[in-house]
């Protein structure tokens, strides 16, 4: 591991100050990701901002009825929190799918967002990776690819996004909040992971140095009939290789409102637009939910390896819709 | 050109309730900084990438793995090793029913376990549901420790000899007698 500087900062300006004035530095959360990458090699800061004690550990309700949720939030508590657990269920079932209480309770949101991909061959520093090295090459389109993306991805990168928490928060609308040394900015975490393309390397929409302080979560009625299913290769404690965030509202037997994220299928979490439009207004029945899964799957480009997660989102599409719409008719 | 900053630091770690003062270059994880300078050896080495829960312990009370806990990002907290977890000669009930129920077979992961464990059994008793928790609701109220819950719980603490059934045993055991004496206390 490369040497390094340490510093805690207790306030946020000055957490972006000292970013803005060392580019080689690194915001230090909970450690979980960014520690253990850092004894591979792959990343290899100067120095490093210790931002956990900033003032940024409290979830509050906002005035218009959502939830605001501090950057240094461990997963714990986020989890844990009783007006997540009522109002954004899948968020908390989201969370608890991820990693192990011990992770949960040092990982925070802030980090959790911008935890890196756990491709094997971006974790192994003696191999090539555009993500890692630009131009290097992407051996998992040729080789061991069973766990990559199957939407959105390029000839210049197959990785996934890792994250539980983020699917949930991709269904629900939520917005980033981020600070610099130039002032606060906002980007919709529909923005906030960028298209793959040929910069793989460029992962977010993040101003060079920004901090992020918190996300916002806008009021959505329809999330409290919500759920998250992530499917993996043993019981627990271990990363998705399929997993989706639904919320579902009925009336009458239509669709009033519908929200659906895709887990472990891109290089960020996939907000299935073309299904939710398939489906509002239309008939809750398990025809319907199907139809709207092809409707978004249509798109997909799998690899020889992954061809099974187009299946495999298809019935997790219409297993928990089908699950929703039962709750909902209650 | 950005200064050089230092890379190593005088620190101050609580443990266990004692003060220990130590100079450690900032790449020491706390793992290293309890078995390599302070001799505490008891927290275990398993992989040393977070995946296997064997050197668990509890830092301000809650369950950490130590191998990606920065030793110099350690001070001022409260952290608690196997060794500070009995009351002198007088094991913890946790400990107490790992023993009661051959919660083990070679030990190595053993520490971990019971660390990781005693962090387990206060989160469910504060209400903390979990990844296999029916309803997750505040209103739904605490799901029972059953052994599912117990097994997902404790799903970080990996155990190579294969000691599961009686793990989950002995976690079971542990929680009921400080569910009971609470309920004494309370009463």
């Amino acid at each position: 591991m490369r040497e390094f500087g340490y510093q805690r900062v207790l306030d946020v300006s000055g957490a972006v100050a000292l970013l803005d004035a060392d580019p080689d530095a690194r915001f230090l959360g909970g450690g979980t990701n960014l520690v253990d990458l850092m004894k591979t090699g792959v990343e290899r800061p100067a120095r490093l901002v210790d931002v956990r004690e900033l003032p940024l550990d409290r979830i509050e309700s906002t005035r218009d009825g959502g939830l605001r949720i501090g950057a240094t939030v461990t997963n714990s508590d986020l989890a844990a929190h009783p007006e997540v657990r009522r109002h954004y269920p899948a968020l908390t079932q989201a969370v608890l799918a991820g990693a192990s209480g011990q992770l949960r309770n040092m990982a925070t949101v802030g980090g959790n967002l911008l935890q890196r991909t756990r491709c094997g061959y971006f974790t192994d520093v003696t191999k090539p990776c555009n993500k890692r090295v630009p131009g290097s090459g992407c051996p998992a389109i040729e080789g061991e690819h069973h766990n990559h993306a199957i939407l959105g991805a390029s000839d210049h990168c197959v990785a996934t996004h890792p994250s539980d928490m983020a699917v949930a928060l991709t269904a629900f609308d939520t917005v980033v909040a981020y600070e610099t040394a130039d002032g606060p900015g906002e980007l919709p975490l529909a923005d906030f992971y960028l298209p793959v393309g040929d910069t793989p390397h460029l992962e977010t929409a993040l101003p060079p140095g920004a901090l992020i302080t918190g996300v916002t979560l806008p009021p959505a009625p329809t999330a409290a009939n919500s759920r998250y299913r992530k499917v993996r290769e043993r019981a627990s404690y271990a990363f998705a290789i399929g997993s989706i965030a639904a919320a579902l509202d009925v009336e009458d037997g239509l669709v009033r409102d519908v929200r659906l994220a895709f887990g472990a299928v891109a290089s960020r979490p996939w907000r299935a637009r073309a299904a939710e439009r398939a489906l509002t207004g239309g008939p809750a029945t398990a025809d319907a939910f199907a139809a709207a899964a092809d409707a978004e799957l249509a798109a997909a480009r799998p690899l020889p390896h992954n061809a099974y997660k187009v299946t495999l989102m298809r019935n997790l599409v219409v297993a928990v819709l089908t699950e929703l719409a039962e709750e909902a008719s209650r | 050109m950005t200064p050089v900053p230092p890379t190593y630091s005088a620190i101050t770690l609580n443990i266990n309730g004692e003060k220990y003062t130590l100079p450690v270059d900032h790449r020491t994880t706390l793992l290293d900084a309890l078995r390599e300078h302070l001799d505490l050896t008891g927290t275990k080495k398993g992989c040393d990438q977070g995946q296997c829960g064997a050197c668990t312990l509890l830092i301000d009370g809650r369950r950490a793995v130590s191998c990606l806990q920065l030793a110099v990002a350690a001070e001022g907290r409260e952290i608690t090793t196997i060794e500070g977890v009995a009351e002198g000669e007088q094991l913890h009930p946790v400990q107490q029913a790992f023993l009661d129920l051959d919660g083990y077979q070679c030990g190595y992961c053993t520490p971990g376990q019971i660390c990781s464990a005693l962090g387990m059994i206060e989160e469910h008793a504060a209400g903390w549901p979990s990844a296999v928790t029916d309803d997750v609701r505040p209103e739904a109220g605490p799901p029972p420790l059953s052994a599912d819950e117990i097994r997902e719980r404790m799903s970080g603490n990996l155990c190579r000899c294969g000691a599961y059934v009686s793990i989950v045993q002995a976690v079971a055991q542990a929680a009921g007698a400080q569910t009971a004496e609470a309920e004494e206390a309370a009463a």
